[in-house]
């Protein structure tokens, strides 16, 4: 049978060898240790014999080349009894039998890690309400993490924060006064005369994770359309005054703009929908999440049950959590159980932006400015009161088609409304 | 129970050990004649004469090495190194032949020997007749390493060392020698090589040490009772094997842990008791693990002021468990 | 070679054949290992070649019942000639279960057998020479008859544990024999470059002990020295620094390469005073070794070889498992 050559390992450290000569070639019979070639390597010029008697039938490695140890320099048919030997033994590995799976275990449950209680406790978790993926069924400092950010287990008094939170950063503004300047942050930056380092807060920490996680986990997609509200303008501006002295509530484009978008997840229930790694839930209830922005955080209220409201009933809710988020009242119910987000980026004059989306939701819409543009309709140039909507989607769970129909429709939607129309 | 210093423990258990096997015998500088430097061997040459208490020539790297062939032929050298300081001439007799020749002759061979040396500070020694060195070989499997703290622990360990059949580090504190007095019973016994001993029972704070340490966290234990809290004090005793079980039992009792002890904080054993902790009793713990230890300069210096800055006691203990007291 | 003659010294014909076949032995054993080395089945290889008379002609002056060895790692010839065979030499070299030395922890070279007294060795140079000192000094303290011959190199003379091993033995005169291998090189650096004086015998004069020098190329002469000295030990003279002067005739390991630092000419030269070609000559030219005899011992040693390699190669590593054991009691 016909044997792999290989180059030896020449030394302490070597890993390769330069073939300076072949003392044999093919046909020529070998005897077992007679030399076959000389090899150089970094340490040792040698040369290199036969393990087997037999004949040389292929030299691989050209002279002058360099080979790697443990490579094929050339064959040997091997004679007489060695044949048989000459069969490379790998030996196996012996098999190492897996545990089990374990059983259900939650024998560690009730054991946190220092990490684990200071996060809960800053963040005002109740343990007992999360479930453990660690051994044992262990809460793990993610799984808290995990919590922080779906709003899972936070007590009564967790969101009653944001006024202490606002205080925040002023005290901070102190303190980094006091320290001056300092050569380097932690990440490496390099501070110069006049840079002012601004401490993370709790709360900006936590809308960071979450925006670093939803970018991170959902691929986002970005589509926008152009609305004309030529007609929803005209609208609002006849009843606005009306409207607000009989009812007590400011009639803005908010709630138009909530209501096309509830009737449009009647239409298309994925885009009101929740990705469950596994699985894609659609939700029954439309509760629509509503960006709020304060001077240093950003809060997303959501008013629930959305399609049992009437433009009144939206602009009444739109108002109470705008004034509760400004005054800093919110609660935990109100922050919980969002299907879709609208954010009102039109509001300080945005013209196109790309939201991020309020993961695990679906998708995110957002409205911008209405502005007065020239516009072509039916060959002639007409002014007309444009606005742009800009949604960002989970390629996860819709894909451009679907997104672009439902968009379509929340187009449609606010295009239909005309001076006067009844709401 | 008689009472007896630290040193006339060391002396009690060779000459008893001398008696019990005529294959002990010590070697070292000025252990004959003179009786050794501390006088720990004083009285084995009147006895033993020249032979079983050798004075060797002035060369650390022999003792080790002529104990380590002697110790294969089947003696049971007991090498004295006259301060700690001056092992490190035998530093590679210790660690490439002592600690491995079981392993590397595949349980052939073995080195039944035991190292005496006095280490430790605040006796005006300097920095080199000071030192701590016990980190140099706690990293070095195939040694035990021994730092008892009492007279009963020395004579009791120093006699299991000399009949252990691997060779032995034993570190005596040499601020302890005539300091430390305690009851020895008369009759023979042994103590367990790599168990450590809880010296003081407490639910507030533990303190993890060994050698002269040890009396100044018992001390500081004292002072802190009036204060309202309660100290565990454990005294390893053993660094090498390391008493595992007991380590996680004395941080069980409080949740907060300190370690102390004379050698340098970087590099010192109470990393790896630290690590140790951390590794299996990370549930158990109610603050960081501290540590209180030499500083981070190259050994202790002569002048007073320097020496006390450099060295630990009582208060600076006292300090360190209050804080973690209070956490 | 010199005009020493083996029967005035008190060796049989039959003894000084048995030194050459254990020279023979070594030094084809040796040549093995370097094929072996070269094919790629043993990781290294170091040698004894130019020094099998030193080692084979001590080892016969010594009682091998009863005397020590603290060897160093080109002592082939001392332990086949203390008892190890070619195939605990091979296991050995391939690291196997079954190696005596080390059960396959230690590169070849590292000798150490119970059995036949040759205690442990390392790496480090002349550690093991205080451990002769140490095991001389114990066998004097149960009053044994017996003496311990360690051996070096003569770069490693210049060892702070290689001088501390002769004052101690010097001072408590104990029956240590301390054998230079000067084979003239310490790796690459030649005797000049490592000895000042370039004697090493001379050192023992200011150890208290007569320090001689002897043809290391002659079994016989190195045979002489260590036997009077054996004398001395045993009648508690005290210890006998010898220095045997030979050539290494390969480069220092299979990781070394002389060239770099020799020349061939040199070599070549030292050849021509080969110790296997000059006590060949001798028993030839006594009569006592024909060249069918000596055809005889090659094939049998070459068999002999051929069946240790062949059994270390298929002989079982140790189990991955036994990595644990041996560190304590």
């Amino acid at each position: 049978m016909v044997t792999d050559i290989l180059m030896p390992q020449l030394g302490e450290s070597v890993t390769e060898g330069t073939i300076s000569t072949w003392l044999k070639k093919p046909g020529d019979p070998v005897t077992k240790y007679e030399p076959i070639c000389e090899v150089t390597t970094d340490k040792v010029n040698a040369e290199v014999p036969s393990t087997f008697d037999g004949t040389i039938t292929e030299l691989i490695a050209k002279e002058g080349e360099t080979v790697e140890v443990g490579q094929l320099i050339c064959r040997i048919e091997v004679s007489g009894e060695e044949a048989e030997e000459a069969k490379a033994e790998t030996p196996v590995p012996s098999e190492v039998p897996k545990p089990a799976a374990n059983e259900k275990d939650d024998s560690q449950k009730n054991r946190y890690s220092p990490a684990v209680l200071r996060l809960a406790q800053e963040n005002d978790i109740d343990l007992t309400q999360l479930t453990g993926s660690g051994k044992g069924g262990r809460i793990t400092r993610k799984d808290v993490l995990r919590a922080i950010e779906e709003g899972v287990g936070q007590s009564k008094a967790a969101q009653v924060t944001s006024a202490v939170i606002q205080e925040k950063p002023a005290e901070a503004e102190k303190d980094v006064k006091k320290e001056a300047v300092k050569p380097a942050t932690d990440s490496g930056n390099v501070l110069e005369n006049g840079d002012i380092e601004i401490p993370v807060s709790g709360v900006r920490r936590m809308i960071a994770n979450r925006m670093v996680e939803s970018k991170h986990e959902a691929p986002h997609a970005w589509t926008m359309m152009e609305v004309d509200v030529t007609g929803l303008v005209e609208l609002r501006h006849r009843m606005k005054k009306d409207f607000q002295e009989r009812e007590g509530v400011k009639l803005t484009f908010m709630p138009f703009f909530i209501k096309a978008v509830v009737d449009s997840l009647k239409e298309f229930p994925y885009l009101n929908s929740v990705w469950a790694d596994d699985k894609i839930i659609l939700k029954k209830r439309i509760n629509i999440s509503m960006a709020a922005a304060t001077d240093d955080a950003l809060y997303v209220p959501v008013i629930h049950d959305a399609d049992e409201k009437n433009i009144l009933g939206l602009a009444k809710s739109v108002q109470n959590l705008a004034e509760k988020t400004r005054a800093g009242k919110l609660e935990v119910s109100d922050m919980e159980g969002g299907t879709f987000t609208v954010n009102n980026t039109g509001s300080f004059g945005s013209i196109q932006s790309q939201p991020i989306i309020n993961s695990p939701q679906a998708a995110i819409l957002s409205f911008e400015s209405i502005v007065k543009r020239p516009v072509v309709i039916n060959d002639m140039i007409a002014v007309r009161d444009m606005m742009n909507i800009c949604m960002s989607l989970d390629h996860r769970i819709l894909d451009g088609l679907m997104a672009g129909k439902f968009l379509k429709r929340v187009k449609e939607r606010l295009e239909s409304y005309g001076p006067d129309t009844k709401f | 129970m008689p009472v007896i210093s630290y040193i006339d423990a060391v002396t009690q258990a060779l000459m008893e050990e001398m008696r019990r096997d005529s294959c002990v015998f010590v070697l070292g500088e000025d252990v004959g004649v003179r009786g050794g430097v501390f006088r720990a061997t004083v009285g084995l040459y009147e006895e033993f004469g020249p032979d079983r208490v050798l004075d060797t020539p002035l060369t650390e790297s022999a003792i080790v090495g002529v104990g380590i062939g002697a110790a294969a032929y089947g003696m049971r050298p007991v090498a004295e190194i006259q301060f700690a300081d001056f092992i490190l001439p035998a530093f590679n007799q210790i660690v490439s032949e002592a600690a491995r020749i079981r392993y590397r002759s595949n349980g052939d061979w073995n080195v039944p020997m035991v190292i005496r040396a006095p280490y430790g500070g605040g006796v005006h020694g300097a920095l080199y007749h000071s030192q701590s060195v016990e980190k140099l070989f706690t990293g070095v499997p195939g040694l035990k390493i021994v730092m008892p703290s009492t007279p009963y622990d020395v004579k009791g360990l120093l006699k299991a060392a000399i009949r252990d059949e691997d060779p032995v580090l034993f570190f005596e504190h040499k601020r302890c020698y005539r300091l430390i007095k305690g009851e020895v019973p008369v009759e023979d016994y042994t103590l367990p090589i790599g168990k450590a001993d809880v010296k003081r029972e407490g639910s507030d704070v533990t303190v993890i040490t060994y050698g002269l340490m040890v009396h100044y966290a018992l001390q500081a234990a004292e002072k802190l009772e009036k204060e309202g809290i309660s100290t565990h004090v454990l005294d390893l005793r053993t660094l090498i094997p390391l008493d595992k079980e007991a380590v996680l039992e004395a941080v069980k009792k409080t949740g907060k842990v300190l370690i102390v002890h004379e050698d340098n904080k970087t590099g010192g054993f109470g990393g790896e008791v630290a690590a140790l902790i951390s590794e299996e009793a990370f549930l158990e713990l109610d603050a960081p693990v501290q540590r209180l230890c030499g500083p981070d300069v190259p050994a202790m210096p002569y002048s007073p002021p320097l020496e006390k800055e450099f060295m630990l006691n009582p208060d600076k203990i006292a300090d360190a468990i209050r804080e973690l007291a209070e956490f | 070679m010199s005009e020493l003659n083996h029967r005035e010294l008190g060796l049989s014909d039959e003894e000084v054949l048995e030194m050459y076949r254990y020279m023979l032995l070594a030094r084809k054993i040796d040549e093995r290992m370097w094929l072996l080395n070269r094919a790629g089945k043993i990781p290294f290889v170091i040698s004894c070649q130019g020094q099998e008379a030193i080692q084979v002609g001590a080892a016969f002056a010594l009682d091998r019942e009863k005397d020590w060895l603290c060897p160093y790692y080109r002592d082939l010839g001392m332990v086949l000639a203390f008892g190890q065979t070619a195939k605990e030499q091979m296991l050995s070299a391939f690291a196997k279960a079954g190696d005596p030395n080390s059960g396959g922890r230690q590169m070849p070279g590292h000798y150490g057998d119970r059995r036949f007294r040759i205690f442990t060795g390392s790496s480090p140079v002349t550690t093991q020479v205080l451990h002769a000192v140490g095991i001389a000094y114990a066998g004097k303290l149960q009053q044994k008859e017996h003496v311990v011959l360690t051996t070096n190199g003569d770069g490693s003379s210049n060892q702070g544990d290689w001088h501390e091993a002769c004052n101690f033995a010097g001072v408590h005169k104990l029956p240590v024999i301390f054998m230079v291998e000067n084979n003239q090189y310490a790796i690459s650096v030649p005797l000049k470059r490592q000895v000042a004086g370039g004697e090493i015998w001379k050192r023992g004069e200011g150890y208290g002990f007569p320090g001689i020098k002897v043809d290391g190329n002659n079994p016989l002469a190195v045979y002489q020295a260590v036997k009077e000295a054996r004398e001395r030990g045993i009648n508690g003279e005290g210890p006998t620094l010898i220095e045997a002067v030979a050539y290494r005739l390969v480069p220092h390991s299979s990781d070394d390469d002389d060239r770099t630092y020799r020349t061939r000419e040199e070599v070549e030269e030292a050849k021509k005073r080969d110790p296997m070609l000059l006590f060949k000559n001798y028993l030839v030219e006594k009569g006592i070794l024909t060249e069918e005899l000596n055809q005889k011992f090659n094939e049998s040693i070459a068999r002999e070889i051929n069946e240790a390699t062949e059994y270390a190669e298929k002989a079982p590593y140790p189990d991955p498992e036994t990595t644990y054991e041996h560190v304590y009691a």
